[in-house]
């Protein structure tokens, strides 16, 4: 693990030694995110939305597990303990808005991280596993975002968990049982609000432990960097404490800004107006629309209209769920040597192209239903898997990439208007 | 992979205690025996862990619903709730019933006729669960003024879906019809669902 020129741990004070010698849990610290992790000198901010992805969840998990200290999983007062916290509970309303912008930060800084590793080329070799597991966190942090939104128990709630568990149904045969199996009853009621509270309490810690697994094997190979080329030696690498620490510093900082903004600026901006009205099972509203991270995802959903062997729900529901399915076998869609987007001109482009498709799929998603939206929501659609399944494929043998730096050090000098290692010293 | 019972040194004939060594083992056998057991009180053990998952007896109990319908004129519809979700009580008009009946059944995505989704001799009494098939809005067209769609009987605002005067599904991404629950007409003005 790591490279041959690591510093290794020598703890100075006895306490230390002994704790050492007994349990090496300092050591592990120091060398998975201290002196003792050696990372290319060249990242740029986009590396630190890693470690701002790990301060959303333990965000999270700090005000989630308050929250629970006053809240009531049963559909006869769920909604009420809502208000009771955002009204009478000691600062229960900052504990509440920090929760639910809180998720929005923590997706908005994953899909930043998720849009660094596809520019970077961080999903392929030897970082598969990485990515792998990525992917695995993103699904199950969807799960979770899902089922906490059903937890305050307003309209959106109770119609987001019919439409959601619905996507079940879908499955031919066995379908209405298994949707009946997962809500407990033949609708949404306190069955599920009950197990939707339990394991949204339970998932965060699995994300935890996939999360030891993803940096376990990260630092194995060691951390990617804006050129893509591999570490050739010492001077490649500063320790990450605490250059990037630092670094990683300056990133909390504008994070908590932004985080801080919509707490006490805006709380409302990225919620819905009738998740402030109770469930009533009796009454759908006019508009069903998911929190905003979900919404490419649901246009995707609804951009089937018309049967082709399979149902068109079903068709729906698999195109969803095969949209991230897809990302599983990225790594081996893109059979490019080149990382770095930076040096692939014809990858570049399209990961543009992909990027305005994912926000038009966005947009659709929340829009509503007419003719020229669904028209539009299907061509995105279309896009989004041509781009996975025909166009990178294609431009990672027809693209001809640009020369690479001979190493990380070189790229860095070169940007310098340096030379050589000596002019290097001179300047550090 | 020494273990106790292997107190012959590599190489050497195990002749004088074993006449042959069999293969597998009798340890082997006890081995698999035991893990295997342990396997299948784990899988007992799974068993109620999914089956608490299902509706439980108070969700099921609930499960029946009467209704009366003396007081709905015709051309009218009531929504109620039939476990815990809504259902739509419909007296259809003699137009409506004609237009249900002169639909061509092959054309339909999911083909029924309005004689199959009702009782016999009861055709006016179209009795329905407000859930789209889709994924779960309840449809307008049941209350007083809602938008009953291009097809006269239930229109759903989520996506689309527009049902017939039968609530069948004529349109959008609905894959089959409203769903009619089991019932039976225990006198002429009243009706238990479930």
């Amino acid at each position: 693990m790591s490279f041959p020129w690591a510093k290794h741990y020598e703890p100075k004070q006895p306490l230390m030694r002994w704790l050492d010698e007994k349990l090496p849990l300092p050591r592990l610290v120091y060398n998975a995110v201290g002196a003792g992790y050696p990372v290319p000198r060249n990242l740029n901010y986009f590396w630190n939305f890693g470690v701002l992805a790990g301060l959303a969840l333990a965000v999270q998990i700090i005000t989630g597990v308050t929250l629970a200290m006053h809240y009531a999983a049963n559909a006869g007062v769920a909604f009420s303990s809502v208000e009771s916290i955002m009204r009478d509970v000691n600062a229960g309303w900052f504990l509440r808005y920090a929760h639910a912008n809180g998720a929005s930060m923590f997706l908005l800084v994953v899909y930043i991280h998720i849009g660094r590793g596809l520019y970077y080329g961080s999903y392929k070799a030897p970082r598969e596993m990485v990515w792998l597991l990525g992917v695995v966190i993103f699904l199950l942090m969807m799960a979770t975002a899902f089922m906490g939104y059903v937890l305050p128990w307003g309209q959106m709630s109770f119609w987001g968990a019919q439409v959601i568990t619905g996507f079940f149904s879908a499955i031919p045969v066995v379908g209405e049982t298994i949707r009946v199996w997962l809500l407990g009853g033949f609708a949404p009621d306190n069955a599920a609000l009950n197990r939707f509270f339990s394991l949204h309490y339970l998932l965060p810690f699995v994300i935890a432990g996939v999360i030891i697994l993803h940096i376990w094997a990260l630092h194995i190979p060691g951390s990617n960097n804006p050129t893509g080329v591999d570490v050739k030696g010492e001077q490649d690498t500063v320790p990450f404490h605490p250059y990037y620490t630092a670094k990683d510093g300056v990133g909390v900082g504008v994070f908590m800004l932004v985080f801080a903004a919509l707490i006490f600026f805006s709380p409302n901006l990225l919620g819905h107006p009738d998740n402030y009205i109770e469930a009533n099972p009796l009454s759908t509203p006019a508009h069903i629309v998911p929190e905003w991270y979900f919404l490419p995802f649901y246009a995707i959903l609804k951009s089937f209209t018309a049967d082709f062997i399979l149902p068109a729900k079903l068709w729906g529901v698999l195109a969803m769920f095969g949209s991230i399915l897809l990302l599983f076998f990225l790594p081996w869609l893109d059979s490019s040597p080149v990382r770095s987007a930076n040096y692939r001109p014809k990858y570049r482009l399209f990961l543009g192209v992909l990027l305005l498709d994912v926000l038009v799929l966005g947009y659709v998603g929340g829009a509503e239903a007419n003719a020229r939206n669904v028209i539009l929501g299907q061509i995105a659609s279309a896009y989004y898997f041509a781009h996975f399944l025909i166009i990178l494929p294609w431009v990672a043998r027809s693209e001809r990439p640009r020369p690479l730096p001979n190493s990380i050090t070189e790229a860095v000098l070169a940007k310098h208007g340096g030379t050589s290692l000596a002019h290097s010293a001179v300047t550090a | 992979m020494a273990t106790v019972d292997d107190m012959v040194p590599p190489g050497e004939d195990p002749a004088p205690y074993h006449e042959h060594v069999d293969d597998p083992r009798r340890r082997d056998f006890i081995n698999i025996a035991a893990v295997s057991f342990a396997g299948v009180g784990a899988v007992a053990i799974v068993l109620p862990l999914i089956n608490q998952m299902n509706p439980s007896a108070d969700v099921l109990a609930a499960s029946t619903t009467e209704v009366d319908v003396s007081k709905i004129a015709s051309g009218q519809a009531i929504k109620t709730s039939f476990r815990k979700q809504p259902l739509f009580v419909r007296n259809l008009t003699p137009k409506e019933i004609a237009e249900a009946n002169a639909v061509d059944v092959g054309s339909l995505r999911d083909p029924q006729t309005l004689a199959e989704r009702t009782k016999p001799g009861k055709e006016n009494w179209l009795i329905t669960l407000g859930v789209c098939t889709h994924l779960g809005c309840v449809p307008l067209g049941a209350g007083e003024g809602e938008n009953k769609g291009p097809f006269g009987g239930y229109f759903c605002p989520c996506h689309g879906s527009a049902y017939d005067t039968a609530a069948r599904i004529r349109q959008g991404p609905a894959p089959k019809n409203l769903v009619v629950p089991d019932y039976n007409f225990t006198s002429d003005t009243t009706v238990l669902v479930g």
